[in-house]
């Protein structure tokens, strides 16, 4: 049974080098795009640190700012 | 309707979203990769080589259905003016081409096999590189226009040209003679492949469009930091 899914009657390199192929692709954009996501956010939250209160105090006044600075592991 | 699609809003939905549509493709690719590399039965002719079709076929499918909801968006922002639209196309991108690449990469390895080459000047398969070419142009205009409203004017232009391709892409089997045997899967009518496949294909489908909506909301996420950065500099 288990020799037959990993060979498939010899075209076992083809579709596993298939898959393999595919499942890597997905893993690797998942990463890059996590990682640019992870860098945004922390280049925001950097900033906003930088503020003074009052600007802090406007800047958190928007809805927005506010998800982003509460959704620090939202992924 | 579309004050309902302002950034600020979409955000507060697209923030919470990822790791639930994360669950979900795990959840579904596991039950796919199981039918598609166990459960399904080979086929008579191309005995278990047919089992890339599971990754190949969906794969094409999301890259030309992602191109045309860029288009369409790019489109219906470039007339009405949404600048949202061009940033919801922007972050479908990514995963589009990926998918588009996917769908050649597979291509090839299911072509070594089955017609004893890895790449053919086909009809098909040469449509599909074009394709990831428009893909290709498309990101890079983003990234060496720095003015908005020429990004968009640029971008339109290169998704409306793309789409022409998009019905070429599709017909080519039909109008061509290809390497590519004609679709088996009809909408319309009855289609030619057998249930047993047909599930597995339908699963893997779900589960790379549920991966395309994961990479869209990160994307979308990071696009929309992007430019709240760029506000807290001008405060």
């Amino acid at each position: 049974m288990i020799k037959e899914i990993l060979f498939m009657n010899g075209y076992g390199l083809y579709v596993w080098s298939a898959f393999v192929f595919t499942l890597l692709s997905l893993v690797s954009v998942y990463i890059v795009i996590l990682t640019q996501y992870i860098r945004e956010k922390n280049k925001f939250i950097a900033k906003f640190g930088t503020l003074n209160s009052e600007r802090a105090a406007f800047a958190k006044s928007q809805s927005i700012n506010k998800e982003i600075l509460s959704n620090t592991s939202s992924i | 309707m579309f004050k309902h699609l302002k950034p600020n809003k979409i955000f507060l939905l697209t923030s919470k979203a990822p790791k639930y549509v994360l669950l979900a493709f795990i959840i579904i690719l596991s039950i796919g990769l199981t039918e598609a590399l166990i459960l399904s039965p080979e086929d008579y002719k191309q005995s278990h080589s047919v089992r890339i079709m599971y990754v190949h076929v969906p794969a094409a499918w999301i890259s030309l259905g992602t191109f045309s909801a860029i288009t369409l968006l790019s489109l219906v922002g470039y007339i009405f003016k949404i600048r949202n639209f061009f940033l919801i196309s922007k972050s479908l991108a990514p995963s589009g081409l990926l998918f588009n690449i996917i769908a050649l990469v597979t291509g090839s390895i299911w072509g070594k096999p089955t017609w004893g080459t890895w790449w053919a000047w086909d009809a098909r398969i040469t449509s599909m590189l074009i394709l990831a070419m428009f893909y290709l142009m498309y990101l890079v205009a983003w990234r060496i226009y720095k003015d908005d409203d020429k990004t968009f004017k640029i971008t339109s232009i290169i998704t409306l040209l793309g789409i022409i391709n998009v019905p070429i892409i599709k017909y080519s089997v039909d109008w061509w003679n290809t390497l590519h045997q004609p679709a088996s899967i009809n909408i319309l009518s009855k289609s030619s492949i057998h249930i047993s496949m047909l599930y597995p294909l339908i699963i893997m489908t779900a589960a790379f469009a549920l991966f395309s909506l994961l990479i869209f909301l990160m994307k979308y996420n990071t696009e929309l930091i992007k430019i709240k950065n760029k506000g807290l500099d001008r405060l």
